[in-house]
């Protein structure tokens, strides 16, 4: 009971301190708001005339929507990175990043969610999915198997940090016997998800360009340098703009993390390339497709080239440890590897795995301007969720936020 | 079959089985779960909850809309939530078969026959189509889109013809969207569709068993259950699936009215459909629309499991192979030469 009624004060609480803020806060929350609302019209057209208003069609049947879950499904996974050595290794270091990475997570994953919904034809009939309502295809579908693992993983990243911040809020220190189990499964549970999402398409004979014993450790390698560099990114905005500060060996330990990472990342795109170039065969004709153009069509071929060329540099920078450690050039390559990385798991990965068809034909796939907004709408939700977390969770850990008896409502 | 009767129906109790009165049958979600009441009321205000978004219930408690509006509410509220048709009982088959007539006679003034039809026994259906004497008429295409009531919109078609210059085998070479006389000189036409497989790889990706291979053999999909994810198109290996990416339509007057539940009933968009080897002809004993169509009789279908049967003769006495088999798809669709 008298959880409970902290429970309540602490969101009560944090909904006041979530709606204060300086202008610049305003703003930014407004901005999201905007592209929130054209995102919410966009996908009212959508439910309208259906898919039709995007630029999927019978040959390539998933398009931006399922490429930024699986991305962003990765980018949930590196909430891990952090989890590992603050909780379990004792390494205190990213002690003060492990509550905004976790943030991060639940955000990315309610993003995964969300893209998955607008890309049903009928979401309506989404309970289907739910188990004990619908029929679930366990354990044949990995897509079912996702259904469960994410869900699953959302579970976890909400409650460990929960109960972490209701500790803080009121002053007391959280019971590490309580919360450690939580954080070793969702360690495990971190891989799993990425890998389940890799096997969502590893598993597929029909599809060549997917069907490889690679694909889930490269969701790994890849997952495990973008999310992180966002994660820099994200801490490196809240030392410039809160009282929150970060210190710099916060910042030394994720780069390292995120330098490895796109080595081995980069090591295993070349491992690909030897595969589908050394011997060309049909079922190369998607890298074909992808990286130079087949039978006079190339409309992928720009992305990936500039996927590469992003992800390239940002490895190169990261990998000089004088760039490294300087924290402009440490930014820099961060934006690069992260844009880099998620080009290349859309337009480099998704996509060509339809081109061609079935049956060879080359039909090409451009997203249409609902399908952006639509999709744009779901970052800035993302990232309207993550605001509103790190911004409660910044005023527990800096004391501003505390329980008070007397007032609590 | 006979004329549809439905509204009687509703002084004699409903057949919802969301409501109290009477007896209560089993059908949607409750299928799969165990029904202590206490639950069942759970589920009953979650299904409320749910429906005053999808909007029914304004129209269905509305004391001003009319007989027919309300009807319509109700047919819609009981077809919305209805269960898999693969876990149906026979009279919940008849009874959701029973309410898509009356909804289609609502809607549109003109009576439809659904069937639900099951398998028939020691049936197993194959097909067989000889390179040699299709000549790319392309006759079988018109049939199957005119039996199945495709869209006609985005002339949905589950044939695909593919002109071969001869030589070569490779589809990658192939065309399959010419417009110019045919036969054309120099080359040869080799037909794909739905391959109907013993070992299909989209009834194993859906996540909601909306699709699966009946005891004939055929595979079908249940319209009502397919949330749209789209996995098995992703998943099939013969592009035999397609996927309706707005409300399909087709001319009042050019609609098949003899329909299956599990063929050529009229779908909607968001969902998947494909050849269902004409399920509705092919469970009364008469071939597809396609191998009835085809005008070089370059089409063999037939049950499998019939010794004297024509596809058994082809298989028996023709060099006859599959495509892509190295996927372990196990195909029910060969090809031969004369």
């Amino acid at each position: 009971m008298k959880q409970l009624k902290i429970f309540r004060s602490l969101v009560t609480n944090g909904i006041k301190t979530a709606l204060q803020g300086n202008s610049l806060y305003h703003v930014w929350m407004g901005f999201l708001t905007f592209f929130m609302l054209l995102g919410a019209f966009c996908f009212y057209i959508q439910l309208r005339d259906g898919l039709i208003v995007t630029g999927m069609h019978n040959h390539v049947s998933w398009g931006l929507y399922i490429s930024n879950f699986t991305f962003l499904v990765g980018v949930a996974a590196a909430a891990v990175m952090l989890v590992l050595p603050t909780y379990v290794l004792k390494e205190m270091d990213f002690s003060k990043a492990v509550l905004i990475g976790e943030g991060m997570a639940v955000a990315a994953l309610i993003m995964c969610l969300a893209f998955v919904t607008v890309d049903l034809g009928g979401p309506i009939r989404a309970w289907h999915l739910i188990p004990g309502l619908g029929v679930f295809n366990w354990p044949n579908s990995m897509l079912a198997w996702d259904v469960i693992v994410l869900n699953g993983y959302l579970f976890i990243n909400i409650t460990v940090p929960l109960y972490i911040l209701m500790c803080r809020y009121q002053g007391k220190e959280p019971n590490k016997n309580f919360y450690l189990p939580g954080v070793l499964i969702s360690v495990f549970w971190a891989v799993g998800i990425h890998l389940v999402t890799a096997f969502l398409y590893a598993g597929l004979p029909a599809r060549p360009h997917w069907n490889n014993a690679l694909l889930g450790p490269r969701f790994l390698a890849s997952a495990f340098a973008a999310g992180p560099a966002l994660i820099v990114i994200a801490l490196a905005v809240i030392n410039r703009f809160t009282s929150y500060k970060i210190d710099d060996n916060t910042f030394r330990k994720l780069a390292l993390v995120i330098t490895v990472a796109a080595q081995i990342n980069i090591i295993m795109l070349g491992s690909e390339i030897f595969k589908e170039f050394y011997w060309p065969t049909h079922h190369g004709s998607s890298a074909m497709y992808l990286f130079f153009g087949l039978h006079g069509k190339n409309a992928l071929v720009p992305y990936i080239w500039t996927a590469i060329g992003l992800s390239f540099t940002a490895t190169a920078i990261l990998s000089l440890h004088k760039l490294r450690n300087n924290k402009a050039w440490l930014y820099l390559a961060c934006v690069m590897l992260f844009t880099g990385i998620w080009i290349e798991k859309g337009m480099g990965l998704i996509i060509p795995g339809f081109i061609p068809e079935a049956w060879g034909n080359i039909v090409e796939y451009a997203p249409t301007w609902i399908e952006i907004g639509v999709t744009g709408g779901i970052w800035a939700m993302g990232a309207f969720i993550f605001s509103l977390l790190a911004k409660v969770a910044i005023g527990i850990e800096t004391g501003t936020l505390r329980y008070q008896e007397k007032i609590s409502v | 079959m006979e004329p549809v009767q439905l509204p009687e129906n509703k002084n004699t109790g409903c057949q919802s089985g969301h409501c109290s009165c009477g007896k209560k049958k089993e059908d949607g979600f409750e299928q799969v779960m165990s029904k202590p009441s206490d639950r069942r009321d759970a589920l009953k205000k979650l299904t409320l909850g749910l429906l005053t978004g999808v909007g029914f219930t304004s129209t269905s408690c509305s004391v001003t809309a009319g007989d027919a509006k309300k009807e319509k509410a109700q047919l819609n509220w009981e077809e919305f939530f209805k269960g898999n048709y693969q876990l149906m009982t026979d009279d919940e088959k008849n009874s959701t078969v029973k309410r898509l007539e009356r909804l289609y006679e609502l809607n549109n003034g003109r009576k439809i026959n659904v069937s639900a039809q099951g398998p028939m026994k020691d049936v197993l259906y194959g097909y067989a189509f000889n390179i040699s004497k299709c000549q790319g008429y392309m006759d079988c295409i018109n049939a199957c889109v005119q039996e199945n009531n495709q869209d006609r919109n985005s002339q949905m078609q589950y044939i695909r013809i593919h002109e071969h210059k001869n030589g070569s085998m490779d589809f990658e070479l192939a065309d399959d969207n010419f417009y110019h006389e045919v036969p054309a000189a120099g080359h040869f036409y080799i037909g794909t569709q739905c391959f109907h497989c013993e070992n299909p790889p989209c009834v194993e990706v859906c996540p909601v068993k909306a699709t699966w291979k009946e005891k004939d053999g055929i595979v079908v999909i249940d319209y009502d259950w397919c949330i749209g994810c789209r996995y098995c198109m992703a998943a099939c290996p013969y592009d035999g699936r397609r996927f309706n990416w707005a409300t399909p339509e087709v001319p009042a007057d050019e609609v098949n009215h003899n329909q299956h539940y599990l063929g050529n009933r009229l779908r909607k968009k968001g969902v998947m459909e494909k050849c269902t080897f004409c399920i509705q002809r092919s469970r009364n004993g008469k071939s597809p629309a396609c191998v009835e169509a085809c005008p070089t009789g370059a089409r063999i279908f037939g049950n499998l499991l019939d010794p004297n049967s024509e596809i058994r003769w082809v298989l028996a006495n023709k060099k006859v192979f599959r495509l892509k088999e190295d996927l372990g798809t196990e195909p029910k669709f060969w090809y031969f030469m004369d």
